[in-house]
C-alpha cells in the first residue's frame, strides 16, 4: 500500500530525512520509535504534503499513485490521515462543521455523494457510540480551549469520521493517562482491518501493548536503523538510544 | 496606541495569488433619468428643494448648512489616503423618469426598477405576494433608494395598521412634518462634521421609521441602497424613532456598479430610542470596493448616531463593511438615559487597495449605562483596515461600564491593522475593559485543514468566519448568511 523508497527531505537548509526506506502492507501496523530530533514528525509530514519540508530525493507510492505528485488535501481524500502531534486550534469554527467539510470535501474528491446534516449526525453519533467517546467536544470550535488529551482525543475521532486508508498517529499517546490512552487505543483497534494501515509514532511501549504493532522501527538521524517485532519494543524501553552512538 | 503587524515572506508566497475580487453587483440599469447637470451651489440646493416640494423651514435649514459646510474642511485625521474631490464635478439629483409620479404601489413601479432588484437579491413584488403564504419566513418590508429617490416602500399598509410609520424620508416631511421637525438634526447637528454638513444641504431622499409607544414591529424593516447613474453622489438621511418601549429591527443594504470613476456617498442616519425602547441597525455594506488596481469605488463617508435618550433604551449597530474603496464611518451611541445600553458590533474586511477607518463612540452620560464593542477588522491585499473607538465616560456617569473586543485578522504580508481606542473616564467608579489581539491566518492552521481534506481556499474562508462569529450571530438570520457569501466573495483570491 505504502512504499516509501530512499526519502531525502529537508526545512530549509536543515537535512533531516536521510534515505528513508519503508514498505506497509494493507492491514499492518508499524511502530515508529526514536530519538527526539530523529524525523519522526517530519516523515509524517512528508506522507501528508507539509509545503514547508522539501522532498530532495527518494519516491512514495501510495496505493498505485506518486503520493509526492498530489497535493496535500488529494492525498487527504487518497486515504492518508495525520493525527497532530499538535493539532492546530481554528477559533470560533464549530467542530461538527469542520469535520463535515472535510468529510464532503474528500468524498466529492472522490466522486461520492456529498452527506446532508442529518446523515451526518446519525454518522456522528454511531462513532460516538462506538467509540466510548463523549460528545460534549463536538459542540465546540476546533481544538480551542481543548486539553492535551481532549486534542488527541479528537484527532482519533476525526480518524473514525473520515475512515482513512493509512493513518499516522504522531505521539498520540504523549500526554495521556491511562483512561484517555485506552479511549485512544480502543479507537484505532475498532478501525484496524485487512485493508487499512497504521503508523503509529511513539515514545512507550505501553502503548504497543493496546495496539499491538506488526513491525516496530527504529528511526534515528533520519534513517530506520533498525526493524523488527514488538519485543524490539521492549528491548527499548530497557535500554534506550544510548547503543546508537556506538 | 497602533499596532501593525506583518505576516512573514513565506506566508505571503501561499498568499498572494488570491488577491481578486469578483464583484457580483457591478451592472448598470439602462434606464433614463433626470439628472442635475454637476455642480453645486444654492440654486441647486434650492432645485432639490423644490423638487421635494419641501416647506420653507427644510429649506432653510438646508441652506443653513450649506452656508456651515463652506467654512468647513474635509478632515484628515483619519488614517485614509483621500484623493481631491471635486465637488463641483458630481451631480446631487438623479431620479429615474419614470419615478416621476411617485407610483402609489408596487404595480406602479418602472419594471426596469423591480427587474434591477431582484437581480440584486431584493424581489420587491415576489415578497409582498408571499408574504405569510406558506412561508414561514417573516416578510421584511423595504424601502428602495435608487440614486437620489426612494422607489418604493412594501407593506405600508400593513405596518399602518401596527402604528407602524415606514415611508421615504420625502413623504415623512410632507405627511409627518411635526416629528421630523422635532427630531431631525437633533442627534447629528448639521455643523457636526463636514459630511454630515454637506449632506445636510444636499440630501435627496432616505427612509423614515416611528415605532409608536409599547409598539413591537411586526417585521423587520429595510432599505436597501443602490447607486446607479454616473457621476452622481447619493446623500440619503434615515431618521428612526423608537417610542417609549417600542422595538424595531431594521436593516439597510447598499450596492452600486463597477466604474473606474470614485463615486462619492455621505449619509446621515440618526437613532432616537425613549424610555425601555430598542433599535438593533444592521447595516451589510457592499457598495462597488475599486478594482484589483484600486481604480473606481464607492467613498463612503457615513454619520450614523443613536441617542438613547430614554431610560433602559436599548441600542445595537451591527455592521458588515466588505465594499467601498474608502470607509469612514464610526456608528455611535449617545447613552443619556439610565440604564440605557449601546452595542456596536462591526466586520470590516478590506482587499486590494481598500481603506477602511471605522469604529464607534459611546458616550456614557446616564448612570449605569453600559455599552459593548466588538471589532473584527479583516485585511487582504495592499488594504489598510482601521479600527477607531472612542469611551467616554462623563463626570455624572455612575457605575457605567464598557467592554472593548478588537481583533485584527491579516491574511497576507502587504496589508495593515491598526487601532486606535481611545477612552476618556470621567467617574472613578466605571469599568472598563478593554482586549485586543493581532493574528494571521497561520500556516499551521491551513496545513491542518487541508490535511483533512478541506481546500486552501474553503479554509480561508472557514477561519474568516469563524473570526467573524461574535458578530455574525447579531445579525438577522437571513442576513447572516447573505454576509458570509459576501465575505468569502470578497476574500475570492485572497489566497493562493
Ligand atoms: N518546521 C521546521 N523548521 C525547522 N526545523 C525543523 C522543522 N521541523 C522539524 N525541524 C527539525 O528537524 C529535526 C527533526 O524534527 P522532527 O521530525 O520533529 O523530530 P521528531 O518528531 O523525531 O522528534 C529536528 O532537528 C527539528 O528541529
Ligand atoms: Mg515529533
Amino acid at each position: 500500500m505504502l512504499n516509501i523508497k530512499n526519502i531525502h527531505a529537508q526545512v530549509g537548509d536543515n537535512k533531516i530525512l536521510k534515505g528513508l526506506n519503508l514498505e506497509i502492507k494493507p492491514g499492518e501496523v508499524h511502530a515508529i520509535m526514536g530519538p527526539n530530533g530523529a524525523g519522526k514528525s517530519t516523515l509524517g509530514n512528508v506522507l501528508a504534503g507539509m509545503e514547508k519540508v522539501e522532498v530532495t530525493q527518494g519516491s512514495v507510492d501510495f496505493l498505485g499513485k506518486d503520493l509526492l505528485d498530489l497535493e496535500i488535501e488529494q492525498r487527504a481524500a487518497e486515504g492518508i490521515f495525520l493525527a497532530f502531534q499538535y493539532p492546530v486550534e481554528i477559533p470560533g469554527v464549530n467542530n461538527m462543521y469542520f469535520l463535515r467539510a472535510a468529510l464532503n470535501a474528500q468524498r466529492k474528491y472522490r466522486g461520492e455523494k456529498e452527506m446532508n446534516s442529518s446523515e451526518f449526525l446519525k454518522l456522528v453519533r454511531t462513532k460516538i457510540k462506538q467509540m466510548n467517546m463523549r460528545d460534549d467536544l463536538l459542540r465546540r470550535p476546533v481544538n480551542e480551549g481543548f486539553s492535551g488529551g481532549e486534542k488527541k482525543r479528537n484527532e482519533i475521532f476525526q480518524m473514525s469520521i473520515l475512515e482513512p486508508k493509512l493513518a499516522i498517529l504522531d505521539e498520540t499517546d504523549s500526554g495521556l493517562d491511562i483512561d484517555a490512552l485506552k479511549i485512544v487505543a480502543d479507537g484505532v483497534n475498532q478501525l484496524r482491518d485487512d485493508n487499512r494501515s497504521f503508523i503509529v509514532i511513539t515514545h512507550y511501549q505501553r502503548l504497543l501493548d493496546y495496539i499491538v504493532p506488526d513491525y516496530v522501527h527504529v528511526l534515528a538521524d533520519g534513517k530506520i536503523v533498525r526493524s523488527g517485532d514488538k519485543s524490539l519494543a521492549i528491548e527499548l524501553e530497557k535500554t534506550g538510544y544510548g547503543w546508537l552512538e556506538d | 496606541m497602533s499596532e501593525q503587524i506583518e505576516t512573514s515572506e513565506q506566508e505571503n508566497a501561499e498568499v498572494h495569488k488570491r488577491i481578486e475580487q469578483t464583484y457580483k453587483d457591478g451592472f448598470v440599469t439602462d434606464i433614463e433619468s433626470d439628472t442635475f447637470p454637476p455642480g453645486l451651489n444654492e440654486e441647486v440646493i434650492r432645485a432639490i428643494s423644490a423638487k421635494k416640494q419641501e416647506p420653507q423651514w427644510l429649506l432653510e435649514w438646508r441652506l443653513k448648512a450649506y452656508a456651515k459646510w463652506l467654512t468647513m474642511e474635509q478632515p484628515n485625521w483619519a488614517k485614509l489616503k483621500i484623493p481631491p474631490i471635486d465637488f463641483n464635478a458630481i451631480s446631487y439629483y438623479s431620479s429615474p423618469k419614470s419615478n416621476e409620479n411617485a407610483p402609489e404601489t408596487i404595480d406602479d413601479v418602472d419594471p426596469k426598477l423591480l427587474e434591477t432588484y431582484a437581480k440584486l437579491g431584493v424581489p420587491l413584488h415576489e415578497q409582498e405576494i408571499l408574504a405569510g403564504v406558506k412561508t414561514r419566513k417573516t416578510p421584511v418590508a423595504v424601502d428602495v433608494v435608487f440614486d437620489s429617490v426612494s422607489v418604493t416602500t412594501t407593506f405600508k399598509k400593513e405596518l399602518r395598521k401596527a402604528g407602524v410609520i415606514f415611508c421615504s424620508f420625502s413623504e415623512a416631511v410632507i405627511d409627518y412634518p411635526d416629528l421630523v421637525k422635532q427630531y431631525l438634526g437633533k442627534v447629528v447637528p448639521i455643523g457636526d462634521n463636514y459630511f454630515s454638513a454637506l449632506n445636510a444641504a444636499v440630501f435627496s431622499d432616505g427612509s423614515f421609521v416611528y415605532i409608536p409607544k409599547n409598539t413591537r414591529c411586526p417585521m423587520e424593516l429595510s432599505t436597501y441602497f443602490r447607486i446607479n447613474e454616473m457621476n452622481t453622489g447619493q446623500f440619503e438621511r434615515t431618521l428612526i424613532i423608537a417610542d417609549d418601549g417600542a422595538e424595531v429591527s431594521y436593516l439597510e443594504g447598499c450596492t452600486a456598479p463597477m466604474r473606474d470613476e470614485n463615486q462619492l456617498h455621505a449619509a446621515v442616519v440618526e437613532l432616537f430610542i425613549l424610555n425601555d425602547a430598542k433599535i438593533k441597525y444592521s447595516t451589510v455594506q457592499n457598495w462597488y470596493p475599486g478594482d484589483e488596481e484600486g481604480k473606481g469605488g464607492i467613498f463612503n463617508f457615513v454619520t450614523k448616531r443613536a441617542a438613547c435618550n430614554g431610560n433602559n433604551a436599548k441600542v445595537s449597530w451591527t455592521q458588515v463593511e466588505t465594499g467601498s474603496a474608502i470607509t469612514w464611518k464610526y456608528p455611535s451611541c449617545i447613552l443619556r438615559g439610565d440604564n440605557s445600553r449601546g452595542e456596536f458590533y462591526s466586520v470590516a474586511l478590506t482587499n486590494n487597495y481598500q481603506q477602511a477607518d471605522t469604529g464607534t463612540k459611546m458616550i456614557h452620560l446616564g448612570k449605569n449605562t453600559k455599552s459593548t464593542i466588538i471589532s473584527k477588522g479583516i485585511s487582504a491585499g495592499k488594504s489598510h483596515n482601521t479600527y477607531r473607538g472612542l469611551v467616554r465616560i462623563s463626570k455624572r456617569a455612575e457605575g457605567a461600564r464598557n467592554h472593548t473586543q478588537c481583533d485584527s485578522l491579516l491574511i497576507g504580508k502587504n496589508c495593515g491593522a491598526h487601532t486606535f481606542p481611545y477612552i476618556e473616564c470621567g467617574n472613578s467608579t466605571a469599568q472598563l475593559e478593554h482586549e485586543a489581539t493581532t493574528s494571521k491566518i497561520s500556516e499551521d492552521q491551513l496545513f491542518y485543514c487541508k490535511q483533512r481534506g478541506i481546500s486552501e481556499e474553503d479554509a480561508t474562508s472557514m477561519i474568516v468566519d469563524g473570526f467573524c462569529k461574535e458578530v455574525f450571530k447579531e445579525l438577522p438570520m437571513e442576513f447572516a448568511v447573505e454576509a458570509k457569501a459576501l465575505l468569502d466573495i470578497s476574500l475570492e483570491g485572497a489566497v493562493g
